[in-house]
């Protein structure tokens, strides 16, 4: 017959030791707290924000709340304009709109949809203030003819819905027609699905190029005595610690057309004057540029993968009769894999969102995603699109990540 | 102890209120560089040596001017006191309800003749696009600068020339966006400058303006940033790049690079003050307005860099360069020689068809 065993004041032993465990493991998360809070609030929210702003689209029924509500009887696929008391709501709608200040929100929000909404919207803010009796539709259409277009009351009931799909549609190239059908946006508009999988491919080749340079140097790091592989190591560190924006423009000194390189290849003739070569401004640029600056990412996780790599490996493989190459390719490469992995997927992943280079050195062709996600926050302010571009990137890096995960396997990944 | 605790920090309450009443910090947010230093030198020193009581702290994220505002006011956290902006910004921050209204003749300076200010500044300058939140400081100009040394005999001198590969070859450097280049396209293509935005309102104009603009992509470089088309003909990159006028003016006056400007249709634009709506200093602000405005000041910010200032009476004072001791007239935007052709932007045009243009330029640059 087991008793339970007690501490000195009577409690029993498997309570109290339970009680101090619970204690400990508070105070260890006490401690992860403050992080947790930090990352709540300064990175898993804004993304939640981030992710919510690509639908969100409730300044329509904001701005124009009476109207998006009798909007509601009115049937759209008919080809009749809405009746007299929409006009009449509408017009009270706007002149509300108008001395609160909102109608401009509105006018951007309208104008992504409709080029000519903005100053349609500006003009009649102020001249519907003189409209105060019937025929309501008469007086806003002599305003602007376009009220009396039908597709326009189309879009504004089209919009009045608190999300919307079409910053996701405009960022894949398509648009809402004005019967509300999804369709391709015209050629000459196109642009965002084939700056995704120019910023792909662009990525992909930059990691190869890091892997190509960066893989003899990590091995020489790992192999030279000890003394000769610190120089090396500072000679690659110094310039990740040198800043981005200096190691970008050195290359544009560098490489530009009447630029260092271009002068030596005259002076020693490969080229002639006229016959400079441009290298930079374009992809080439966007390649170099990045592939310098991101090789540390690549360089590092090698090196301390192939720190561990005992080198009686190699030279049991070289006794047992493998040329220089078998021994290479069959037992080095192989364990040196995960370093590959982690090195290629972080300079893969940072590629991809990269935005200062591509936009110092890529000119017109060696730009990124990243560039119009970033002109999209600060210079247009179409935070919607930029939101929706965003998590179509986000979602990409997650699908090849899982990819990766599925051919590598994530846990043979090895940071250091 | 909790009594004499809570008196301590009452009277530390008292002390600090004291002390923030007597003392204002302004954040005054402008684009840093050149420009920041005349708006130092012309506004701030002078009015912190008359208000010792007033600290101007200056930020240099104009750049982001307009997103960084609407994020502060969005979120209800305006830590700006006044901001620096292009007129086709504010014009949106107005709209959009994220600046305060001006008042002219109430917040502003009188001319010292007495003119009120709503007739001293340029005509319409105050009400960009219909708005009246603007406040206007000068007049800049988007211009070319060519290299002296690219070309034999015949230099540059029309808009049409900056377009002609065959009389004047070379690399040219323009502005990575539709504004401007589309018109100067249509200039160059024979479009009388009163009628560009006329055509550029149709399918054809716009196709027109782009055919224009294919004659000269392959030997373009295409600019981002203020700073780096003077460095670009400096560097000999380019032999002709279209630049602001006043970044030009210190390429060539101040480091005396070998450029010469070319006004033929210059772009007049404006840049100005607003005040972000819920800022917590706005007395201190419009005091600071009505000074840094008046017409002494605009015209002493002409001694520090080569942009027009925005009041008629303000122009006759504009005096001598600060540092070089050349006359700075000749090298204002406004000056009657240089101003023979000029275009001005028609906002509201542009507020329709900017974001479908932006996208065609940027599909056709990609192509």
């Amino acid at each position: 017959m087991a008793h339970e065993l007690t501490t000195a004041d009577g409690v029993p032993l498997r309570i109290s030791l339970e009680r101090a465990l619970l204690r400990s493991r508070i105070r260890a998360a006490l401690l992860v707290v403050p992080l947790m809070a930090f990352l709540l609030f300064a990175f898993i929210l804004p993304i939640f924000d981030m992710l919510y702003r690509s639908v969100e689209n409730s300044i329509v029924a904001q701005v124009l709340p009476e109207t998006v509500v009798v909007l509601r009887d009115w049937d759209e696929t008919g080809d009749a304009l809405p009746d007299e008391t929409v006009f009449e709501t509408a017009v009270a709608d706007i002149q509300a709109a108008f001395k609160a200040k909102t109608l401009g929100r509105l006018a951007r929000r309208l104008n992504y949809e409709k080029p000519g909404m903005a100053s349609l919207l500006r003009k009649s803010g102020r001249r519907s203030l003189r409209i105060t009796e019937a025929p309501w539709s008469e007086q806003l259409i002599k305003i602007d003819r376009k009220w009396g277009d039908i597709n326009l009351w189309r879009l504004i009931k089209r919009e009045s819905d608190h999300v919307t799909e079409s910053y996701f549609l405009a960022a894949v190239d398509m648009r809402l027609d004005d019967l509300g059908a999804v369709s391709w946006q015209p050629e000459n508009r196109q642009i965002y699905l084939q700056l995704f999988w120019k910023t792909v491919w662009m990525s992909g080749l930059i990691t190869i190029l890091c892997l190509l340079l960066g893989y003899p140097v990590a091995f020489l790091l790992a192999t030279l005595p000890l003394r000769t592989s610190n120089l090396l190591m500072v000679l690659v560190l110094l310039p990740f610690w040198t800043s981005l924006l200096v190691r970008t423009t050195s290359w544009i000194a560098l490489l530009q057309h009447e630029g260092v390189l271009n002068d030596l290849m005259v002076v020693v003739g490969l080229i002639s004057d006229d016959g400079r070569l441009q290298m930079i401004h374009n992809k080439i640029g966007t390649f170099v540029a990045m592939t310098h600056i991101l090789l540390p990412f690549m360089i590092l996780p090698l090196y301390s993968v192939m720190k561990t790599i005992p080198p009686s490996y190699m030279r049991a493989a070289r006794s047992l009769g493998a040329t220089p190459f078998t021994a290479f390719v069959r037992v080095y490469l192989p364990n040196t894999v995960s370093g590959i992995g982690a090195g290629s997927i972080l300079v893969f992943i940072l590629s991809i969102g990269y935005y200062i280079t591509p936009a110092l050195v890529g000119g017109r062709t060696g730009t990124f995603i990243s560039n119009f996600i970033a002109s999209h926050v600060s210079v247009t302010l179409n935070w919607g699109l930029a939101a929706a571009l965003g998590v179509i990137l986000l979602a990409l890096v997650l699908a090849l990540y899982l990819l990766y995960d599925r051919i590598v396997g994530i846990d043979n990944m090895k940071l250091g | 102890m909790r009594l004499l605790f809570g008196s301590s920090a009452l009277a530390m309450g008292v002390v600090l209120g004291a002390g923030t009443a007597l003392a204002v910090d302004l954040t005054v947010v402008s684009w840093g560089g050149a420009y920041t230093a005349s708006q130092q030198k012309a506004y701030h020193d002078p009015y912190m040596a008359e208000n010792p009581d007033v600290k101007i702290i200056n930020d240099d994220s104009a750049a982001e001017g307009l997103a960084k505002l609407r994020a502060q006011v969005e979120s209800g956290n305006v830590t700006w006191d006044l901001v620096d902006m292009v007129a086709s910004d504010a014009i949106t921050a107005c709209d959009e309800g994220l600046i305060e209204e001006i008042d002219p003749d109430a917040m502003l300076a009188a001319a010292p003749d007495g003119t009120p200010a709503s007739k001293d500044f340029f005509a319409g300058t105050l009400t960009p696009g219909g708005t009246n939140c603007f406040v206007p400081q000068i007049v800049y100009s988007t211009t070319f600068g060519y290299r002296t040394d690219a070309f034999e005999g015949e230099q540059p001198s029309t808009i049409a020339d900056v377009f002609d590969l065959e009389k004047f070859p070379g690399r040219r450097a323009l502005e990575k966006k539709p504004i401007g280049n589309l018109e100067w396209a249509l200039i160059a293509d024979g479009v009388s400058g009163d009628q560009v935005y006329e055509v550029l309102g149709t399918p054809e104009g716009v196709d027109r303006a782009f055919a224009k603009l294919d004659t000269i992509k392959d030997s373009v470089v295409w600019w981002t940033k203020g700073a780096q088309p003077p460095q670009l003909l400096a560097d000999g990159e380019v032999a002709i790049a279209s630049a602001y006028n006043g970044r030009l003016f210190s390429a060539i006056a101040e480091k005396n690079q070998p450029i010469a400007m070319l006004w033929d249709w210059q772009v007049f634009d404006l840049d100005g003050w607003v005040i972000p709506k819920g800022t917590p200093n706005k007395d201190a602000v419009l005091k600071y307005l009505m000074f840094a405005t008046d017409t002494q000041r605009l015209a002493d910010q002409a001694k520090f860099i080569s942009y027009g200032p925005a009041r008629y009476s303000s122009g006759p004072l504009v005096g001598k360069h600060a540092d070089l001791g050349i006359d700075m007239k000749p090298h204002m935007p406004t000056n009657e020689a240089n101003a023979k052709t000029i275009l001005n932007f028609d906002y509201v045009w542009w507020a329709d068809h900017r974001a479908e243009l932006d996208e065609r330029f940027n599909a056709w640059l990609a192509k």
